[in-house]
C-alpha cells in the first residue's frame, strides 16, 4: 500500500527547473545572446535592442491573452484575423477622421476587438463548441470580412495622419510608447492573474474544471472572459500594428496565431491548462524574437526562422512533459 | 425532529426510468460518525449524491436543522454546511495548498485585491487547528493522496461544514495514514460535527462509527448501533435476498487446464496471483470496485506489462507482452468499460466485429469485403444481436446490444479463453438473460471463461468456482456448491493478513 504514495515529497533538480521555467529560458536566452554577439557584434547593441523590443511588444501583448486563453485548456486562432480586420476598420476611421484624437482610436480599436473576442466567447462558453474548432472558423470569418469590408484594396502610409503614426514610434519617455504600452500591459495582466479572484479563477478552471464548478466558480463565464480579453488585446494589438506598419491591408498579421501560441508554449503555459506565467511569456516572446532578429545578423536565411520557431516549440513542449513525468513518477 | 441536523424522509430517485431508490429514509445527528453501508450498486453514491444536490429527489424531503430544504447544485449544499468528499479528489492541481484551501472565496481587500497574506494566515490557522501539518506552498499535485483529503477536509472546515461526508476515504491510505484521519475524524465529532462515513471496509466501521444505516437494491434495511451488532450481522442485512434462477449456468465437466496463473504480481495493483482455468469452466473473480481485478485482467492479456510471475496457456508456458500475442494464444478479453474499450461508436457493426481479425480478411493489405461481411453476419446472428442491418452503428444500439457486438467481436477471433469483465454491467434483463445462455452454451463447448463480475448473484449463478480479491490480493476460493453470499462477502471485505503491511 506504500506505492501510491511514493510520488510525493519528491525534490531535486526536476522540480527546481518546473518551478522555475523563468530560469530555464533566462539561461538559454543568455546562451544565445552570447553566441550570436561572437559572430555578429552588432547584437549587443542599443539601437538593435530597441529594434527587438520595438518588434516583441505587439507578440507579447496578444501572447498574454492567449496565455490567459490557455491556461483555461482554450486555445485562440482567430486573434490574427481579429487584429487584420480592427487594423483595417480604424485605419479607415482614422483616415476619414484625421482629427481623430490618437486615444479614442485606441479605445475603438479595443472596442472592436472586444466585440470579436466575445463572439468566440459566446459560441465557446454557452455554445459548447471546442476552442480550436470555434476559434478556427472565426478565422476564417474575420479574415474574410476583412476582404468585404475592404473590398480588396489596402489603407497606405499617406493616408495615415502623424500623430496616429506616433503613437508606436514617439519616444517622449526614452522608449517607443509601443514599448511602453506593452510593458503598461503586462504589468496589468501580472496583476489580474495574480491579484484578483477573477484572474485565480481563471487558473482554478483550467487545473480542474469540475472541481471549479463545485466551488461555486462561474465557469463559463470566465471561459466568455477570457476569449473577451483575447479579443480586446487583439484590437488594441490591431491599432498599434497599423501605427507601426503605417498601412491596413487585406493580409494583416495573417499567420501571428502561431506566434503567439508559440511565445506561450515557449514561455511555459501548459496547453493542458492550469499553468503560465506573465514573466514566462514574455521571456518566450523576448526568445522569439532574438531569433528573428539574429538570423538577419548571422546571415542565416529568414526562411530559416519558421522552422527554428517550430523547433522551439517541440523542445518547449518535450522538455515539459519530461519533467512533468518526472515529477509525478 | 430537531434531534437531527440532516433528516432525508422516503427519497426516490429514478434514472432513465429505472429506479435506485425506492423510498429510502436517513436521519444525522450533530455529533456522531454515520456508516453507510451496502453493496456496490445499493444506492449509497446516489443518496449522498442528493443530499449534496448533485441529484434532485424525484420524491421525498429533505430537512436541515428541522427546515425542509431543497438544493438544485452542489454549490447551494456547500453554503448550507453539507461537504462531501468524494473518491475522486476534487483539488486544483495547479495551485498551491493555501489557495486549494480558499479558491473561489479568497480573502480580498478594498479593490478586489487578494490578500495573499491573509490568505496565508488563515489557512495557516486553519491547519493548525484541524491538527494537520502541510507545507502551504506546496502544489497539490505534489500531495500524496492522504495529504489530499487532507486539504480537502481544510476546505470543508473552511466554510464551516457542519455536515461532512466521506466515501470510501481509506480505500487509498496506508494504515498510518487511516489512523491519523480516524484521530482527525473523531476530534471533528467531538467538536460536534456529523459525518457520514461509507467503507467497505467493516473493521473501520466497527472502530469509528456511531451507527450504521444498511442499503440494500435501493431500499433501506435497517439503522442500528453499532454497538448492538456483530459483523455477520451487518452481512447479512447487506446480502439478505435470495438467488433468483435466472442464470441457467450446464453443469459440465471441466477439461483440462485452460489457463494456470502463478504468483502474478504488479507493484501496487495486485501482488501474488494464482489460480487454474479449465475448458468448459467459468470461474468467476469476485470482489470491489477497486480491489484489482480488472488489472489482473489486463496483465494477463497483456495491457499492462511489466509483472512478475508465470502464466501458462494449455500447459506452455506464454510470455504475453502485447495484446497481439494474447489474441494469437486464444485469448480474448471483453473489458468492463464497452464505450471507452470496447467498442468504436462511430464505425458500423460489421467493422466492429472483424477489428481483431483484420488480417483474416485482407490480401495483401485489401480488405477483402465479402469476406469480412459474411463472418460479421454470422457472428451477429450467433450473438442474436438486435439491429436494423450490419451497416447500422454501434453508438445507436442499446446497451445490450452493444454488449452482444462486443462479444460477437471477441468470439469471431474463435478464442480458447474468454475474459468478461462485468459482462453485463448497465444492461436490460432481457440482454443479460441472452448472455448468460450464450456464457453458459460456450462453456459447455469447452471455452474457458474468466469473468469478473461485482454482482454477487451473477457469480454464484454462473460460476462453477469462485475467487475473490480484496485490495490486489486473493482472499478466497469457493467451490460452486460451498459459495455463498456470506462467505464472498466476508472473503472481499476482511482485512488483509499482516503481511504487506509497511
Amino acid at each position: 500500500m506504500t506505492v501510491q504514495n511514493s510520488r510525493a515529497y519528491r525534490s531535486g533538480l526536476l522540480w527546481t527547473l518546473a518551478r522555475f521555467r523563468e530560469a530555464g529560458i533566462s539561461v538559454f536566452i543568455l546562451i544565445l545572446a552570447i553566441l550570436i554577439t561572437l559572430r555578429a557584434p552588432a547584437f549587443l547593441t542599443a539601437d538593435n535592442f530597441k529594434d527587438i523590443l520595438l518588434n516583441i511588444s505587439i507578440l507579447s501583448i496578444v501572447a498574454l491573452a492567449q496565455t490567459m486563453v490557455i491556461i483555461t485548456r482554450g486555445i485562440d486562432l482567430s486573434v490574427s484575423s481579429i487584429i487584420g480586420l480592427v487594423a483595417m476598420m480604424v485605419a479607415f476611421v482614422v483616415k476619414q477622421n484625421p482629427d481623430l484624437p490618437v486615444v479614442a482610436a485606441v479605445l475603438l480599436g479595443m472596442a472592436l476587438g472586444a466585440v470579436l473576442g466575445s463572439f468566440n466567447g459566446l459560441i465557446i462558453s454557452y455554445g459548447r463548441v471546442p476552442p480550436i474548432i470555434a476559434t478556427l472558423g472565426t478565422l476564417s470569418v474575420y479574415r474574410g470580412l476583412v476582404f468585404l469590408y475592404s473590398q480588396g484594396t489596402w489603407i497606405n502610409s499617406f493616408e495615415l495622419p502623424q500623430s496616429f503614426k506616433l503613437l508606436s514610434k514617439g519616444t517622449p519617455l526614452g522608449l517607443p510608447n509601443m514599448v511602453i504600452i506593452a510593458i503598461l500591459f503586462a504589468v496589468v495582466v501580472y496583476f489580474f492573474l495574480n491579484h484578483t479572484r477573477t484572474g485565480r479563477d481563471i487558473y482554478a478552471v483550467g487545473s480542474n474544471p469540475e472541481a471549479a464548478q463545485m466551488a461555486g466558480i462561474r465557469q463559463q463565464r470566465i471561459v466568455f472572459l477570457v476569449y473577451l480579453l483575447s479579443g480586446l488585446a487583439s484590437g488594441l494589438a490591431a491599432v498599434l500594428w497599423v501605427s507601426r506598419f503605417e498601412s491596413a491591408q487585406t493580409n494583416t498579421a495573417l499567420g501571428f496565431e502561431l506566434q503567439t501560441v508559440a511565445a506561450s508554449v515557449v514561455g511555459g503555459v501548459n496547453i493542458s491548462g492550469g499553468v503560465g506565467t506573465v514573466p514566462g511569456v514574455l521571456l518566450g516572446a523576448l526568445l522569439l524574437g532574438i531569433i528573428e532578429n539574429s538570423l538577419t545578423l548571422v546571415r542565416i536565411s529568414p526562411f530559416w526562422q519558421l522552422a527554428a520557431q517550430g523547433l522551439l516549440i517541440l523542445i518547449a513542449v518535450v522538455t515539459d512533459n519530461l519533467i512533468l513525468q518526472g515529477v509525478q513518477k | 425532529m430537531s434531534d437531527y441536523i440532516l433528516q432525508l424522509t422516503h427519497i426516490s430517485k429514478s434514472f432513465a426510468g429505472v429506479e435506485v431508490l425506492h423510498g429510502v429514509s436517513f436521519a444525522l445527528r450533530p455529533g456522531e460518525v454515520h456508516a453507510l453501508l451496502g453493496e456496490n450498486g445499493a444506492g449509497k453514491s446516489t443518496l449522498v449524491k442528493v443530499m449534496t444536490g448533485v441529484h434532485q429527489p424525484d420524491g421525498g424531503e429533505i430537512y436541515l436543522n428541522g427546515k425542509p430544504v431543497r438544493f438544485s447544485d452542489p454549490r447551494e449544499s456547500r453554503q448550507a454546511g453539507i461537504a462531501a468528499i468524494y473518491q475522486e479528489l476534487s483539488l486544483f492541481p495547479d495551485l498551491d495548498v493555501a489557495e486549494n484551501i480558499f479558491v473561489g472565496r479568497q480573502p480580498t481587500m478594498t479593490g478586489g485585491r487578494i490578500d495573499w497574506p491573509k490568505l496565508y494566515r488563515e489557512a495557516e490557522r486553519l491547519l493548525t487547528s484541524l491538527g494537520m501539518h502541510l507545507d502551504l506552498k506546496k502544489k497539490a499535485r505534489s500531495l500524496s493522496i492522504a495529504q489530499q483529503q487532507m486539504v480537502e477536509i481544510a476546505r470543508a472546515f473552511s466554510i464551516n461544514a457542519r455536515i461532512l461526508i466521506m466515501d470510501e476515504p481509506t480505500s487509498s491510505l496506508t494504515l498510518n495514514e487511516v489512523a491519523d484521519l480516524f484521530r482527525l475524524v473523531r476530534r471533528l465529532r467531538d467538536d460536534g460535527a456529523a459525518i457520514i462515513f461509507i467503507s467497505h471496509r467493516l473493521e473501520e466501521l466497527f472502530e469509528l462509527a456511531d451507527r450504521v444505516t444498511v442499503l440494500r437494491d435501493g431500499t433501506h434495511v435497517d439503522t442500528r448501533l453499532i454497538s448492538e451488532v456483530n459483523r455477520e450481522e451487518l452481512i447479512r442485512l447487506m446480502v439478505g435476498r435470495t438467488i433468483s434462477d435466472l442464470f441457467p449456468k450446464q453443469a459440465v465437466r471441466a477439461g483440462d487446464v485452460a489457463l494456470k496463473v502463478e504468483n502474478l504480481s504488479h507493484r501496487g495493483l495486485f501482488e501474488d496471483i494464482s489460480f487454474e482455468l479449465r475448458h468448459g469452466e467459468i470461474l468467476g473473480l469476485a470482489g470491489l470496485i477497486g480491489a484489482g481485478r480488472t488489472d489482473v485482467a489486463r496483465a494477463i492479456f497483456g495491457v499492462i506489462s511489466p509483472h512478475i510471475g508465470t502464466i501458462w496457456v494449455d500447459d506452455r508456458e506464454v510470455s504475453i507482452t502485447s495484446p497481439q500475442k494474447a489474441i494469437g494464444l486464444g485469448l480474448a478479453y471483453v473489458p468492463e468499460d464497452r464505450q471507452l474499450h470496447g467498442l468504436i461508436p462511430l464505425m458500423n457493426i460489421t467493422s466492429n466485429i472483424s477489428l481483431p481479425m483484420l488480417g483474416e480478411y485482407a490480401r495483401r493489405g485489401w480488405l477483402r469485403n465479402k469476406a469480412e461481411r459474411t463472418a460479421a453476419f454470422g457472428a451477429a446472428r450467433q450473438m442474436e444481436v438486435r439491429a436494423n442491418n450490419i451497416w447500422q452503428k454501434a453508438r445507436e444500439l442499446s446497451g445490450g446490444n452493444q454488449q452482444k457486438v462486443v462479444l460477437a467481436k471477441w468470439l469471431s477471433t474463435k478464442p480458447r479463453i474468454l475474459i468478461l469483465d462485468e459482462p453485463t454491467r448497465g444492461i436490460d434483463v432481457g440482454s443479460k438473460a441472452a448472455i448468460h445462455a450464450l456464457m453458459s452454451k460456450l462453456a459447455s463447448e469447452g471455452l474457458a471463461i474468466l469473468m469478473i463480475s461485482s454482482e454477487l448473484p451473477e457469480v454464484l449463478g454462473m460460476s462453477d468456482r469462485v475467487i475473490v480479491m480484496r485490495e490486489g490480493h486473493l482472499t478466497g476460493h469457493f467451490a460452486r456448491a460451498e459459495a455463498t453470499q456470506e462467505k464472498i462477502i466476508s472473503a472481499a471485505t476482511q482485512v488483509v493478513t499482516a503481511s504487506h503491511v509497511p
